[in-house]
């Protein structure tokens, strides 16, 4: 990995970025809605008031010059004002940041941990009856909508059982104060083991759910790929060693089934970015992605604006990622 | 001399959508201790599923139907997949046609050396830096032993960082890192260019006579064979159809397919004159009558080769699988 590629990888970045904030300032502007008269609702103000509330919104002017004016601003650092909060809008996401990073490294953890076994077992016992239920059941883990699901765990677990809490992501009286902002840290940091278990039980839905998909995907991609290489001629001379059947599989055949595994997983991460939305709206988790739903409805333009931005950044950095470890992995491939 | 492998009656079949593949049809081979036998015969004609059977390396749709497979007098066949463990790469070993795709391209070439040892070498002391130090030293000996250079620093590289020569070499090296007392050899120049092809037959016959064993030289080419092989047996259609010593086997073939590959061979002292390739196809084994299996294509046949032909003597040390011999004498 030379200095080079890494400067022509962040150069990468500034079309991508420039064009993702073009295209989300076009689209929220289309949007129907004011946000001034969402602000408003049914208060009774003046017109001279309502015209003054929308000047120091900057929303008088025409957008081609708002668009330049966020441009400029944000080359500097500076997102503006989020309508709603009356904030930076760079402090109200980082207050929100690591929750959301909280929940999708869980649920990434969930979904390696569950489909690359799972992935591995269908791929030795390929046409048994597990590699057929293993089939149905990634089938129905991408079909399955996310809304759907959490609810259908909300039902069961919660509701029903009363095993695990409905929402949120820790119970009024575990709350602590935070240090880093994950709670799983940060109940460790403090020693407050029970404030631990209760952050991890408010966990476990809504990363079953945002991992599902990923699970089911991963799933997928293992079978196949080391289906893919328990062909190969490599296999067959490890065996031809007198090699154990364990370090066969693992050694020989994983270790090259996970080259696009890998791939696949940092890439996919990118996707849970958008699943957050949704299963952060259906657990009320408070993160990032029920942050811009809310936002998106209230209008509220600076803050959907530097988000989007934020996840275009974070889509960019994890393809890099990928293709770091794909070479991590696959020695003949140089970046 | 006595025999180091002795083959009976093999037959594997591959289960397929079409039908069943009798791919290995009663096949015998006796391998006696300090030789090299050739196996010659064109593609499909079951030679390296033969070797794949003997190793238990026949994978699903196959599987070894009948036959005993006695290596130093004990049946391979009957041994647990644990116990078979113990016989592959420790006194079986076996290197495949193309080193490219036959070592781990995701492992380093020290690795794959090392695991062999780890899995066989009972010499090496049990455990931590004097058991690294032992495994280390005998790597860089096979490394050096098959011609690789500077073999210390090598044996962090990965196969890729190789030439197509140096990883065939490699794949010696750790098929032989145990000092196996079988070499099954397959088609071990058909992925080299020409030059590289002598080097390497060159370097197998020479660690043969180093080390004692015996190895199976499995090819197509007929002239690897005359120059490498004390006995040769030539299969065709999942059959043996000729065997016995190298030189007269050559001098004087008595199957018909034998002359038939002899016949197609280019040779310098025959220029200018047109190569006669055997007539017709390879028979598809699926559904095949018992008749003789080079019926369709042969030059000589008649009506009792419609009936099954059984291995025949043909002289001291030799047998072929052809009716004629009944007719002419040996």
């Amino acid at each position: 990995m030379s200095l080079g590629k890494l400067i022509e990888r962040l150069l990468q970045l500034v079309p991508v970025l420039l064009g993702v904030s073009l295209i989300v300032f076009v689209m929220m502007a289309l949007t129907p809605g004011d946000p001034v008269q969402i602000m408003i609702g049914d208060q009774n103000i003046t017109p001279e008031q309502e015209d003054a509330l929308r000047r120091g919104l900057g929303l008088d002017r025409p957008i081609v010059e708002r668009f330049f004016v966020f441009l400029g601003n944000a080359m500097q650092g500076d997102f503006g004002q989020s309508f709603y909060h009356r904030r930076p809008v760079a402090d109200v996401i980082a207050e929100r940041l690591p929750a959301t990073i909280e929940l999708s490294l869980v649920a990434l953890i969930v979904a390696l941990v569950t489909a690359i076994p799972l992935g591995v077992l269908a791929a030795i016992r390929k046409n048994s009856i597990f590699d057929k239920l293993a089939t149905v059941g990634s089938l129905l883990g991408v079909s399955l909508p996310g809304f759907w699901f959490g609810i259908l765990l909300i039902m069961l677990f919660a509701v029903q059982w009363h095993i695990l809490p409905v929402s949120g992501r820790i119970g009024y009286s575990s709350e602590i104060e935070t240090i880093t902002g994950f709670l799983l840290i940060d109940t460790l940091l403090r020693g407050n083991l029970p404030a631990f278990w209760d952050a991890v039980k408010h966990l476990i839905l809504p990363a079953v759910t945002l991992g599902l998909p990923m699970t089911a995907i991963l799933m997928r991609v293992t079978r196949t790929s080391m289906l893919e290489v328990l062909r190969q001629d490599y296999v067959t001379f490890a065996d031809a060693k007198g090699l154990s059947r364990r370090r066969v599989l693992f050694r020989h055949a994983l270790k090259n089934a996970l080259i696009p595994t890998v791939s696949v997983a940092a890439i996919e991460t990118g996707s849970l970015l958008g699943g957050n939305m949704i299963v952060e709206t259906v657990f009320g988790w408070p993160g990032l992605g029920r942050l811009v739903v809310e936002s998106i409805f209230l209008r509220n333009y600076p803050l959907v604006q530097a988000a989007v931005l934020l996840y275009a950044v974070i889509y960019v950095g994890l393809n890099f990622f990928a293709d770091i470890l794909y070479t991590i992995l696959n020695p003949r491939v140089k970046l | 001399m006595s025999a180091l492998l002795e083959v009976r009656g093999l037959r594997t079949v591959f289960h397929t959508r079409a039908g069943e593949v009798w791919a290995v049809d009663g096949v015998d081979v006796e391998v006696r201790r300090g030789e090299c036998l050739g196996i010659v015969g064109e593609s499909g004609s079951g030679k390296s599923v033969t070797f794949a059977s003997v190793m238990g390396l026949v994978r699903s749709p196959g599987r070894v139907a009948e036959g005993q497979i006695l290596f130093e007098g004990r049946d391979l066949r009957a041994l647990s997949l644990r116990e078979m463990r113990a016989v592959r790469g420790k006194e079986i070993a076996m290197t495949m046609q193309d080193a490219l795709t036959a070592l781990n391209p995701a492992l380093t070439v020290g690795e794959q050396i090392r695991e062999a040892l780890e899995a066989h070498d009972e010499t090496l002391p049990a455990r931590g830096q004097p058991r690294r130090a032992a495994i280390r030293a005998k790597s860089v000996e096979m490394l050096g032993l098959v011609g690789i250079p500077s073999a210390e620093s090598r044996l962090r590289q990965y196969p890729h960082e190789f030439s197509g020569g140096m990883r065939q070499r490699i794949m010696i090296a750790i098929a032989l890192a145990c000092r196996p007392k079988l070499l099954i050899a397959d088609e071990p120049t058909t992925a080299l260019d020409v030059t590289i092809q002598a080097q390497v037959l060159e370097l197998i016959t020479d660690i043969r006579a180093r080390l004692g064993m015996s190895v199976v030289l499995i090819t197509h080419d007929l002239g690897v064979v005359a120059e490498h092989c004390d006995r040769v047996m030539v299969m065709y259609a999942g059959q043996v159809v000729e065997s016995g010593p190298t030189a007269e086997v050559i001098a004087t073939p008595r199957h018909p397919y034998t002359r038939g590959l002899l016949a197609s061979i280019p040779r310098p002292g025959l220029r200018g004159q047109p190569i006669r390739p055997i007539e017709g196809q390879v028979p598809d084994l699926i559904g095949m009558a018992p008749q003789c299996r080079f019926y369709s294509r042969c030059p000589v046949r008649r009506e009792a080769c419609l009936a099954p032909v059984a291995m025949r003597p043909a002289g001291a040390g030799r047998s072929a699988r052809c009716v004629l011999l009944d007719e002419v004498p040996a």
